[in-house]
């Protein structure tokens, strides 16, 4: 692994910490589309500060951005605010005329600003290594690392002495209020750091990349905890694995490494999704397929229980009356069986005593209207679940 | 170059008709459907749509080779259509909110569509040159089989909106009520988010992917703002579409250097603050205008109603009393003064004021009136 190769993925993985940070935030905040609108708009400021300092990498230039991406959440609430359209419209309106803006400037001015819309977009990782920053004669490292570098230690910063009050602001806006943490104050801080990781990432890994990165790893983190410091933890975790062997793919493929990352990032979100503990779809699937079971179960039950003539009490019957299909049948009498709820004498199905018990227990809870105790006495009597 | 010679030449020239009607029809058919999308506060759908519709653009080509457009249009329509279940996948199984769902599919999709477009550049002997116009949008490239295209899309849209009217206002206005009434909202929904990744699939190659949203959203919430009926919406958004289509198409075409797909996007943002200012019943200008004069209307009541306390106090009601007295008052003017000796509820008689029978009797109404009113 040659220096450069390093280089690239100390960038890549600072740029995934730094983005995963405030990513968590914006994906518990529901704010997750204000990092997409910011990462388009902050165009005409890149281009404002470009044409002025002609050095894509100047504090000016990323200082101007960042001030367009706050422009942008202004803008967005105040339209929102006058009521005349819905937030995400307002988002939707917002973006888009000020990347407009920025295409414009950079197509009339296309002689002097080596600057194109894809590389905005996209970025370049593999380029990052060869701008170096060098102070009084001395190479001491890529410019886009001591960068990202200062943003992550500012936002590494920030988090540690406002955790409380982001925390707090976050889960319980009224109650932040109330404790005198202003959340404008927590609302804007967090913008002006989403719009400034943005900016300080967006020429080393692109605009697209930098949503994917504060977006994925926090929405495959949520997915599994609902603990914050261990969101924040495992979605920085996603994010430089995602990172580093993104970078690999993209190596073995001769491909975008902006591209392979995110696509990584979206292998990483996808089997989290699938097969997440108890959130995963499979899990959901399965806890609904059960529940379905256990709620005909507790039907046929019922049936039992108000029928003592055995022409209701047949096998048959439950296809019959119950309007049930035959595998649907088959599966409730198993697990009622299986749980010593029912017998079954010449296809005549009577109720256990502990049957009886469950009935009686499930009506009186029904007609209190406590229907989620049945939820628990399910684990007192199931000895096997749907 | 001025207007006439202009349009004569939008008549005359073969790539500026093309490029003007595609992008009129273009602009009608997303003001059509993105009044759905706005109202079903799906706005951010069709970025998330357009975006995920990338990577089926670069599969298309990897698959058949050919840059033919409609090829590539139907691999981006069936990736569109596999991000947009996706995001209903994400949004009704787990607890993650609408925005997450739609910035992972959107920046994951795209991110996978800039993985396989960089990697068909490396590919030897490929003439994959041109694909990345879909990123951006190049009206110019429109020939006249693809304003054929968007004209039959728009046709069919236009069919089945009719068709399917009644079903789709009341899915998108009650659709608890909808279910009641039997009709299968899954199919319902189904088939109007198809239309809607239908019409930003057709948009791509004009004004490219990162605007595509606006095209959508822009006719469709300056419609909503002078029109509370969804057929008006519905036709006033179709035409905003339209003219900032050919708006657009014709700034661009006025000036060098100026690509379609952002002045047409920046039109419509005309449309749209225009609409939200000048709108008579929701726009900011009338609010304020209406706002400044019940502010005044009320300082006038109020005024009226301190006199009529004073007047009350005396058996004749027109005794007059000093001017001064007012000035305890805080909505006292001279010019409040003067508009109640217009209405010929005061009297002035130098520095001192009275009140006229008509004066009193509307003050003594005032608040009952009110009353009545509120009742």
């Amino acid at each position: 692994m040659s220096s450069a190769q390093f280089e690239i993925q100390l960038i890549a993985s600072l740029v995934a910490v730094a983005c995963a940070i405030p990513g968590t935030f914006l994906v518990l905040r529901k704010m997750a589309m204000i990092s997409d609108a910011i990462s388009h708009s902050i165009l005409p400021g890149i281009v404002v500060g470009f044409l002025i300092t002609h050095d894509l990498n100047s504090p000016l230039l990323i200082l101007l951005a960042a001030l367009t991406g706050i422009i942008t959440v202004v803008l967005v609430e105040y339209i929102q605010k006058t009521g005349l359209v819905k937030e995400d419209t307002a988002i939707g309106l917002v973006f888009p005329a000020l990347f407009s803006i920025g295409v414009i400037m950079i197509a009339k001015n296309a002689n002097d600003v080596h600057l194109d819309v894809d590389a905005v977009l996209l970025g370049e990782l593999a380029f990052a290594p060869f701008d170096r920053l060098i102070i009084g004669g001395i190479d001491v490292g890529p410019k886009s690392l001591w960068i990202v570098g200062v943003i992550l230690l500012i936002t590494i910063t920030l988090l540690f002495t406002f955790f409380k009050e982001l925390k707090i602001s976050t889960f319980d806006k009224g109650l932040a209020a109330s404790l005198g943490f202003s959340p404008a104050i927590m609302h804007y801080g967090l913008m002006s750091v989403s719009s400034v990781t943005t900016v300080g990432a967006f020429d080393a890994v692109g605009a697209i990349l930098v949503v994917a990165l504060m977006i994925a790893p926090a929405a495959a983190a949520y997915l599994l905890t609902k603990d914050l410091k261990k969101m924040l933890g495992i979605a920085i975790c996603f994010g430089i694995f995602s990172a580093i062997f993104g970078y690999w793919v993209a190596h073995w493929l001769d491909a975008s490494i902006a591209g392979s990352i995110t696509t990584v990032l979206g292998i990483v979100f996808l089997i989290v999704y699938l097969f997440a503990p108890t959130k995963g779809i499979i899990a959901v699937l399965y806890r609904e397929k059960q529940q379905r079971t256990e709620v005909s179960l507790l039907t046929f039950l019922l049936h039992l229980k108000n029928h003592d003539e055995e022409s209701e009490r047949h096998v048959k019957h439950l296809n019959e009356h119950i309007n049930w299909q035959k595998v649907r049948s088959k599966t409730v009498l198993d697990l009622a069986k299986k749980n010593n709820m029912i017998l079954i004498e010449n296809n005549i199905v009577s109720l256990t005593q502990k049957g009886d018990e469950f009935t009686s227990k499930a009506i009186d809870y029904i007609i209190t209207n406590e229907d989620t105790q049945i939820e628990d006495m399910k684990d007192d009597f199931f000895l096997f679940r749907g | 170059m001025d207007i006439i010679e202009y349009i004569q030449l939008v008549f005359t020239d073969y790539t500026l008709r093309t490029i003007t009607l595609g992008t009129a029809v273009l602009g009608a058919v997303c003001g059509m459907l993105g009044s759905f999308a706005v109202l079903r506060k799906q706005s951010l759908l069709g970025d998330a749509i357009s975006h995920a519709a990338l990577p089926g653009i670069a599969i298309a080509f990897l698959i058949t080779g050919s840059k033919e457009g409609n090829t590539l249009l139907i691999g981006a329509l069936i990736s569109g259509l596999i991000g947009t279940f996706w995001i209903r996948g994400i949004i009704t199984k787990t607890h993650l909110k609408s925005d997450t769902a739609l910035g992972l599919i959107l920046s994951l999709f795209f991110g996978f569509g800039m993985l396989l477009l960089t990697f068909i550049q490396k590919q030897p002997n490929a003439n994959q040159a041109g694909l990345d116009k879909y990123l951006f949008g190049q009206a110019a490239t429109l020939v006249e089989s693809d304003v054929w295209l968007m004209v039959s899309v728009a046709s069919i849209c236009l069919i089945v909106l009719l068709f399917f009217w009644k079903e789709f206002k009341i899915l998108l206005f009650d659709a608890d009520y909808t279910k009641t009434l039997g009709f299968n909202t899954k199919t319902i929904d189904i088939l109007i988010t198809s239309f809607i990744v239908l019409a930003i699939v057709l948009g791509l190659q004009t004004v490219g992917v990162v605007l595509m949203s606006a095209m959508l959203l822009a006719p469709a919430a300056a419609a909503r703002q002078w029109t509370n009926s969804l057929a008006k919406m519905v036709f006033l958004a179709a035409i905003f579409g339209a003219f900032s289509g050919v708006f657009g198409t014709a700034i661009s075409a006025s000036q060098n250097n100026l690509s379609t797909g952002p002045v047409i996007v920046l039109v419509a943002g005309v449309f749209v603050v225009f609409s939200f200012i000048f709108s008579p019943s929701r726009g900011l200008l009338f609010k304020q205008i209406r706002f400044i004069k019940n502010r005044r209307d009320l300082q006038l009541h109020k005024t009226l109603a301190f006199m009529h306390n004073i007047a009350e106090t005396h058996e004749d009601i027109s005794h007059p009393h000093a001017i001064r007295l007012l000035n305890n008052f805080q909505g006292y003017t001279k010019s409040t003064l003067q508009k109640l000796v217009d209405k010929n509820y005061v009297e002035l008689k130098g520095n001192m004021w009275s009140l006229t029978k008509t004066g009193f009797e509307t003050a003594a109404n005032l608040y009952t009136k009110q009353r009545t009113e509120d009742e």
